[in-house]
């Protein structure tokens, strides 16, 4: 661990970013990047008070010994955001892929001072007292920027890869070359840099990067290096293997449930499971009988039993006797739901009200005048996430200070959340991010962190992890809203898409969801805000996920009706779309659209762009004993230049089986107030032998680049969904796909 | 104290019989390689071998294991040189978050250990029981093979 910076050398502003560097002691050269939030992040932008403020950083540290190790601000998920963006950084600095090393940022500026404990966690990772330093400097004080270190909305690779990795890589290289060029008496530009190594072919001499980097170190900056233009490219838009996975093979990665501090107890807990209610009455007798439990926590939304391991806290859990005061919301079925949808909906078209997002032309005029009119109705259920590890954080409270393990995708936020109820500053709370067993957007809200908060506070000096059943996990999730989506649409005589007028309820994020890509000369959207007691979650693509359903359904509805082939019909609104256009093309061409299909099989088709990247699906389906089986999905994808094909096609195939588990299963029934679904049983999701073929076609259109975490998931439900219309004949409005009854269809021979 | 093997060592533990064994290597033994997710045998996070075969630890009562042998993901390597089917997980980029990968790692070597040629249909009665929400199944099939072929090329 290294003493603070010796000398420290500030770059400039750039449009987008700062450079800063310096030496940290033991000589290795330390880059750091700052980011203003970008129009490419308007999530997170909206996090930032002051436009000036820093939105993410990164450091890189060019060692003696030669290795690179970036520190990073992003939480690995699963979506291998580690490893592209450290192929982005040593693409640019042109180092030796097998000499770099990634490590999470702490969520917490003093994070290098705290010994830890055991030193299990992140093994001898070595932060530098530099970044200390900077980031309490005043042009990237963390403190101000509260919460702004999340992963999520696809950003990763958009923001942090292109304005701080790319960067960081560029402007170390061009340091390290200028600080060899003055030990050697030599032009810069007759030297070669490669592999961590640079050499003067011209006097036959060679130098590691590290051997240069302390002598770099003393130089300022450049304030703009030269990023490569995508032909001098080395490891970006290649395969490169990624870094997280051998530890993820022998069950040395950890994660947020693995945390184990010495003294640990171990806490289970049970929100009420009507949501918003409270605890009435609480009898702990029973509980506190069972062996190994400690103490019994009324948290007054919820009740937890601590005990010597999670087994006999389960027991204990179990064993207690809570009434619970759930205010008339134990009333509340899910058909009052859809019914207060309903009604919404109707009083907007009856009154002409509700929010207007887009109107182009005159949709009722062009109404009127239309050859054929279409109305439809389509619905999504609540979904709830059902990452494989259960929501869980252990927290350590003692002598002013607290330490905090878990799995988020806002270490900021939990780290402000924590400190809030222990009533410590902020400073005095220290967030160990582990690994994250799944996601999908369930961690960016920090609920299990604040209540295990809450938890530990009933047990000050005592480590306690509070870890959640299945069952808990399934109920106290923050769901993917239930949507109720209403269009009306005209053809004209020659079949042309003439007006489109789409009604919804319940808008989130991001504002483009509902929008298509199609030209169609009259058009309204609106949507009406109806307040349900089910905590809203953000849920992999977000809107994206029904507003897809919804849309590429509904056009694959006109298209029948104008009789014209679906795919054919959706390329000649894309005339002005040329970006859209070339990627259906590609999903139509992998699917080999137009040949003859089998006997019994299903084929259909969607295309949506969301996060900055085009998809479109083919998916060919057929029944087998009266259950949809999904045989193969065709996907093309432009999320601009892919940085890693294989890790986009990964999230591809990711993207789809998430979509596809939601589109053939995935409901959450709300019964009573409360979440009817418990365990995988009950929430099933598919498993291998449901695994369709996936073949990915990746288009590297050379726009800017978009994410690919999300954008998998949103076009499978409605391919899905028409590719079985195409099977039956029967229109799916309403998700999931196995409610409805398929044992009366045949195997209509299609082709 | 029940007496069990864990990973080729003997170890004593001090719990009730009816505990799971998924809690004993977890918390008592400290091998959290071994995972946590549904509770109820639905997803095989939890699989360990018990004497060579498959089994959900977290329906297993460590009575269950008593005098018997049981090997987590910390101990499929041999002689520090990784199992076929580690190796075969890495070679075909598996794993995303890496959650579940335990519990498929361990019923992928169970079902190889018996069948080092398994069919498209064995390996979905072998895997079915693991849940990936990540979606790696067609590179978990992939690296199956894989491993499958390198073990009979030994």
């Amino acid at each position: 661990m290294s003493d603070a910076t010796a000398n420290k050398r500030m770059g400039k502003w750039s449009r987008r970013g700062l450079i800063t560097a310096g030496v940290v002691a033991g000589g290795a050269l330390l880059v750091g990047v700052g980011i203003r939030p970008g129009h490419r992040a308007p999530r997170l932008r909206n996090l930032v008070a002051d436009g000036e403020e820093a939105l993410l950083n990164v450091w890189v540290k060019i060692a003696p010994d030669n290795r690179v190790t970036a520190i990073v601000p992003h939480a690995e998920m699963g979506q291998g955001v580690h490893s592209t963006l450290a192929q982005m950084l040593a693409d640019e600095l042109d180092a030796d892929w097998n000499l770099v090393d990634v490590q999470e940022a702490p969520a917490h500026e003093e994070y290098a001072n705290y010994a830890l404990g055991k030193g299990f966690l992140l093994g001898d990772v070595d932060i530098p007292r530099a970044l200390v330093d900077t980031v309490d400097g005043a042009f990237l004080k963390l403190s101000q920027a509260m919460s702004l270190q999340l992963t999520g909305g696809s950003t990763s690779v958009r923001t942090t890869g292109r304005h701080a990795m790319r960067v960081a890589g560029a402007a170390g290289r061009e340091m390290l070359a200028t600080a060899a060029a003055a030990a050697w008496q030599v032009p810069s530009a007759e030297l070669v840099l490669r592999d961590s190594h640079i050499a003067h072919p011209p006097s036959e001499r060679n130098g590691t990067y590290g051997e240069f980097a302390s002598a770099a170190a003393a130089l300022v900056p450049p304030a703009k290096p030269r990023l490569k233009t995508p032909d001098e490219f080395r490891l970006m838009g290649t395969p490169a293997p990624r870094l997280d996975i051998p530890a993820k093979v022998d069950g040395s990665a950890l994660f947020g449930i693995d945390a184990q501090v010495a003294g640990m107890k171990v806490a289970t807990t049970r929100r009420c499971p009507v949501f918003g209610g409270t605890v009435a009455a609480l009898d702990d007798r029973q509980a506190l009988q069972v062996p190994g439990v400690l103490k019994v926590v009324n948290l007054e939304d919820a009740v937890a039993v601590i005990a010597d391991g999670y087994w006999h806290a389960r027991k204990g859990l179990d064993a207690l006797e809570v009434e619970w005061a759930m205010n008339g919301l134990e009333d509340i079925d899910q058909v009052h739901i859809f019914g207060r949808f309903a009604t919404a909906l109707d009083t907007v078209e009856a009154e002409d009200n509700g929010t207007t997002e887009v109107s182009v032309g005159d949709v009722e005029a062009a109404l009127a005048g239309a050859t054929r009119q279409l109305t439809a109705e389509y619905r999504v259920p609540y979904l709830a996430h059902a990452s494989m590890e259960p929501m869980n954080c252990t927290v350590w409270l003692r002598d002013g200070q607290c330490d905090v393990w878990t799995g988020t995708q806002n270490p900021l936020g939990v780290r402000g959340g924590v400190a809030d109820i222990l009533e410590l500053d902020a400073e005095q709370v220290h967030v160990h991010n582990l690994y994250l067993g799944g996601t999908f957007g369930r961690r960016f809200v920090d609920d299990y962190a604040l209540q295990a908060a809450r938890v530990a506070k009933a047990m000050p000096g005592v480590p306690v992890k509070v870890m959640w059943s299945r069952e808990e996990d399934t109920r106290q999730d923050r769901y993917r809203p239930a949507v109720t989506s209403r269009f009306r649409a005209g053809l004209d005589a020659a079949g042309q898409l003439v007006a489109w007028r789409n009604v919804y309820v319940d808008k989130h994020e991001p504002a483009e969801a509902p929008l298509i890509p199609y030209a169609v000369p009259n058009r309204v959207i609106k949507h009406v805000s109806v307040q349900t007691h089910v905590p809203f979650g953000v849920w992999r693509s977000v809107d994206h996920s029904q507003h897809a359903f919804f849309t590429e359904s509904f056009i694959d509805e006109l298209a029948v009706a104008a009789e014209q082939d679906p795919y054919q019909f959706r390329r000649g609104l894309l005339a002005a779309a040329p970006r859209h256009r070339k990627v259906l093309d590609a999903a139509a061409e992998a699917a080999d659209w137009g040949a003859p299909k089998p006997a019994g099989m299903g084929r259909g088709i969607a295309l949506h762009e969301s996060f900055g990247s085009v998809v479109a699906q083919v998916v060919d389906a057929r029944l087998e004993a009266g259950k949809v089986r999904v045989e193969r999905v065709c996907c093309a994808v432009d999320v601009g230049f892919a940085i890693n094909p294989d890790g986009v096609v990964a999230q591809m195939e990711s993207g789809i089986v998430y979509g596809l588990s939601a589109a053939l299963y995935g409901e959450i029934g709300i019964e009573r107030g409360r979440v009817k679904q418990s365990n995988f049983h009950d929430y099933p999701v598919l498993r291998i032998d449901e695994m369709p073929v996936i073949d990915t076609v990746i288009v590297n259109g050379g726009g800017p680049l978009g994410g690919a975490g999300e954008p998998g998931t949103p076009p499978l439900a409605p391919a899905l969904a028409n590719a079985l219309h195409d099977l039956t004949g029967q229109r799916i409005r309403e998700l999931p796909v196995s409610k409805h009854d398929w044992s009366g269809h045949g195997a209509r021979a299609v082709g | 104290m029940i007496d069990l093997e864990v990973n080729g060592a003997p170890r004593q533990v001090e719990a009730e019989a009816d505990m799971p064994l998924l809690w004993v290597l977890r918390e008592q033994l400290g091998l959290t390689g071994t995972k946590f997710a549904c509770g109820i045998a639905q997803c095989g996070a939890c699989t360990v071998h018990l004497d060579g075969v498959a089994v959900r630890s977290c329906v297993t009562p460590v009575a269950a294991a008593a005098g018997r042998s049981v090997t987590t993901i910390e101990g499929l390597a041999r002689d520090g040189a990784r199992h076929p089917v580690q190796q075969a997980w890495i070679d075909c980029q598996v794993p995303q978050c890496g959650y579940c990968q335990s519990g498929q790692i361990m019923s992928a070597a169970a079902l190889l250990a018996d069948n080092q040629a398994p069919t498209d249909a064995e390996i979905d009665a072998a895997m079915r029981g693991n849940i990936c929400r990540c979606g790696a199944y067609s590179r978990i099939r992939c690296a199956i093979k894989q491993a499958g072929e390198a073990t009979r090329n030994v």
